[in-house]
């Protein structure tokens, strides 16, 4: 049934790489729609901690209107670290991620592929749900707007730099708290940006500057930080 | 002795230059850090609005400039053992990082000691204190990450793309901090003379920082040399080293008990 | 043609081998034995490119190669202690999953065809999560099968399998050695292959 024949190497590498990032992609979106209790966990997490916020503090308007925003977004930051072990963890354990980092394709394309899945699945739901957490903080439509464009352009960066994080500790003692050291200080100038746009939209600044710079983070985010999650994939398995 | 420099990036021969280097450069650190304190505490005039509390950036400054430089020579260091794949790199890169935590651990503390007298509070949130609290995390990520993964070799490498992902971050944070800062009107604490401040200041700040350079050459030194024979426990140069011989007494210490059993050597067995 | 050429390896401060040496040509396989804990695992890994030789090197048809090259990523299939299976994908999806992931697709009467010849044709819609060990070792050597890959590096492969599972990769390795193939496996149980094609390396 096999006839060995040495495969050529000629196949181009974008050829290549849009192949193993759409294999990463579909095959990643397919287990999780199989596993999506775990999601709606994942999103119910961030609906609780955003509740938290008034409970601990005050239900007084104007104060949680100035809090809102930094709260959804530390909130966005935290359902994205509780995520991070989705990307590679159980692909180590059972053996994927070798067959993975041994594959023709381009690794850092087929990691793409896994980031751009664990966003779909774990970084829009929190977008689409940030509208209706912010209706709880008071804010108003424009605020809103701005909140929700920059989830949408910060969560893949939380995605992408978080992959990272969840590569470099791949199966070493105290992943889990380690991951947050790594990662969230990696995380605040997405925070700041984010968050600030909302304030600025609130102040009545212009709002275009923060997420300018939160788009030049995306780009130059994606553009990296999957060759250096690649880079510590290659590591782990050493 | 800078005629062949890849002599030296063999842990064997830089463990002998590392410890006679070290105590010249603690030597110079403890020279320096007298005359700048000197400087600093006898000579230079009291400041015109903060008073005699100003002093304490002899020391804050350095460290906080120590602090930044130091990350960035341990990312100088990672990127090299990461290219040439050398393992004294990956040392220096691993002696350094506990250096440039303290530096950054000095800078807040003594920042906020002099916060109190200045603004009122310890903590002030402001630029620059708070984007060194997060540079201070990130020395501690890289801490943490080494002692948690066991095999030495993983432990370099990862360490070394968890530091360059770092030095490419940490412009981009001090920036959103700026940003975040001026957005919020935050305080920000400077000499009141800064344009002309008095050269006797200076000085004194100039002298510190190089002694504060000098301590953590020494200090990066003495600890590669600990990383090294640590590393290295089961060679056999390291029993040869003076008082490897001589540690006897202590049943199990010796270098005996250190080293680890010979390699099997395998020759090919093929049967037809 | 695989080669090795004085391999090293070590584990933590713990020399495994070192001095190691030998040469794979087409058409014969590498049996690797040793007790445990004397890095046939290690070895393995070098040889697939998973692993970088604490000092020596992999030769592949002549020319050096590092580890996850593109040469080595291209010729080589690798079945690991792990079996890169997931509970929740049925046996023919975790099958084109990874004949996909190769680099070379096989169509659906293919896969079909595969999982029928190691006997999961009526198990093949069932998630992996109800097959037993020695089944998803079987939709291990289908995708072996279907890996059109020069080297195979086979770690313990005969784990958790019965007598026919361990007749089916006899035949399955000696298809594959006569089609030009070459293999290396660490197993202490004998492969069943003609004496002519084996060799053996003893780590001990």
């Amino acid at each position: 049934m096999t006839t060995p024949a040495p495969r050529s190497d000629d196949d181009g590498e974008t050829g290549g790489a849009l192949a193993g990032l759409a294999w990463a992609l579909r095959r990643d979106l397919k287990l999780a729609f199989r596993t999506r209790s775990e999601l709606a966990v994942q999103l119910l997490f961030y609906a609780i901690v955003v509740t938290l916020f008034p409970l601990a503090t005050t239900p007084e308007r104007t104060l949680l209107s100035t809090m809102g925003p930094g709260v959804l977004w530390v909130a966005a930051l935290l359902a994205s670290l509780l995520s991070l072990p989705r990307i590679f963890a159980l692909d180590q354990a059972d053996g994927t991620l070798e067959q993975m980092a041994l594959s023709p394709w381009p690794l850092p394309a087929i990691v793409s592929g896994k980031i751009l899945a664990h966003w779909l699945t774990t970084g829009l739901p929190v977008v689409v749900l940030a509208p209706l957490a912010a209706l709880q903080y008071g804010l108003d439509g424009i605020a809103i707007g701005v909140l929700v464009a920059g989830l949408a352009l910060g969560t893949p960066i939380l995605s992408l730099l978080g992959a990272i994080g969840a590569a470099l500790t791949l199966g070493v003692r105290g992943a889990g708290g380690l991951v947050a050291l790594l990662v969230l200080p990696l995380y605040v100038p997405v925070l700041i940006f984010g968050a600030g746009a909302v304030d600025a939209v609130r102040a009545g600044i212009a709002v275009d500057a923060n997420l300018s710079l939160l788009g030049a983070g995306l780009i130059v985010a994606a553009l990296g930080s999957p060759f250096a999650a690649a880079a510590a994939v290659r590591i782990a398995l050493d | 002795m800078a005629t062949n420099w890849y002599h030296y990036a063999s842990p064997v021969t830089f463990y002998p230059l590392a410890g006679r280097l070290a105590p010249w450069f603690a030597a110079i650190a403890a020279l320096l850090a007298a005359a700048g304190l000197w400087i600093g505490f006898g000579l230079a005039p009291t400041d015109a609005t903060q008073g005699e509390a100003y002093r304490i950036i002899y020391i804050h400054v350095p460290t906080a400039w120590m602090a930044m430089f130091v990350y960035l020579v341990m990312a100088f260091w990672s990127a090299l053992a990461l290219a040439f794949n050398t393992r004294l790199s990956a040392m220096m890169a691993q002696a350094l990082a506990p250096t440039g935590a303290l530096m950054a651990a000095l800078a807040l503390w003594t920042g906020a000691f002099w916060g109190r007298p200045t603004w009122g509070t310890y903590w002030a949130w402001d630029a620059r204190m708070t984007s060194t609290l997060i540079l201070l995390f990130l020395y501690l990520g890289v801490i943490a990450l080494r002692s948690a993964i066991d095999d030495p070799r993983r432990a370099d490498r990862a360490c070394a793309v968890l530091t360059l992902v770092g030095a490419v971050n940490v412009p981009i944070i001090y920036f959103s901090v700026r940003w975040w800062n001026t957005l919020h009107q935050g305080a920000s604490v400077s000499l009141t003379a800064a344009p002309k401040m008095a050269s006797l200041m200076l000085s004194g700040m100039l002298v510190m920082s190089f002694a504060a350079w000098a301590w953590c050459i020494a200090a990066a030194l003495w600890r590669v040399r600990a990383i090294i024979l640590e590393r290295e426990r089961g060679s056999a140069w390291v029993a040869t080293l003076p008082g490897m011989g001589r540690s006897a007494g202590v049943p199990g210490q010796g270098p005996k008990g250190l080293r680890s059993p010979p390699p099997s050597r395998c020759a090919t067995r093929v049967s037809d | 043609m695989l080669e090795a050429h004085d391999l090293a390896a070590r584990r933590g401060t713990a020399r495994l081998f070192a001095g190691l040496g030998f040469r794979v040509d087409a058409g014969s396989v590498l049996v690797v034995t040793g007790a445990n804990g004397r890095g046939k695992t290690t070895l393995l890994r070098m040889l697939a490119g998973l692993s970088m030789p604490e000092s020596g090197e992999i030769r592949l048809d002549g020319a050096a190669v590092e580890p996850f090259s593109p040469a080595l990523r291209n010729a080589v299939a690798f079945a690991g202690h792990a079996l890169a299976l997931k509970d929740e994908f049925s046996a023919r999806e975790n099958l084109a999953s990874l004949v996909e992931l190769s680099g070379a697709p096989a169509a659906d009467a293919e896969i079909d065809a595969a999982l029928e010849r190691v006997a999961l044709g009526s198990r093949r819609s069932l998630p992996a999560r109800v097959l037993s060990q020695g089944q998803r070792r079987r939709i291990g050597l289908a995708r072996l099968a279907l890996s059109r890959r020069r080297v195979w590096i086979l770690d313990e492969p005969v784990t958790a399998l019965d007598a026919a599972g361990a007749a089916l990769l006899a035949h399955l390795v000696a298809h594959h050695l006569d089609g030009g193939g070459l293999a290396v496996a660490a197993t202490h149980a004998p492969l069943g292959l003609p004496p002519d094609r084996v060799r053996a390396l003893s780590l001990d």
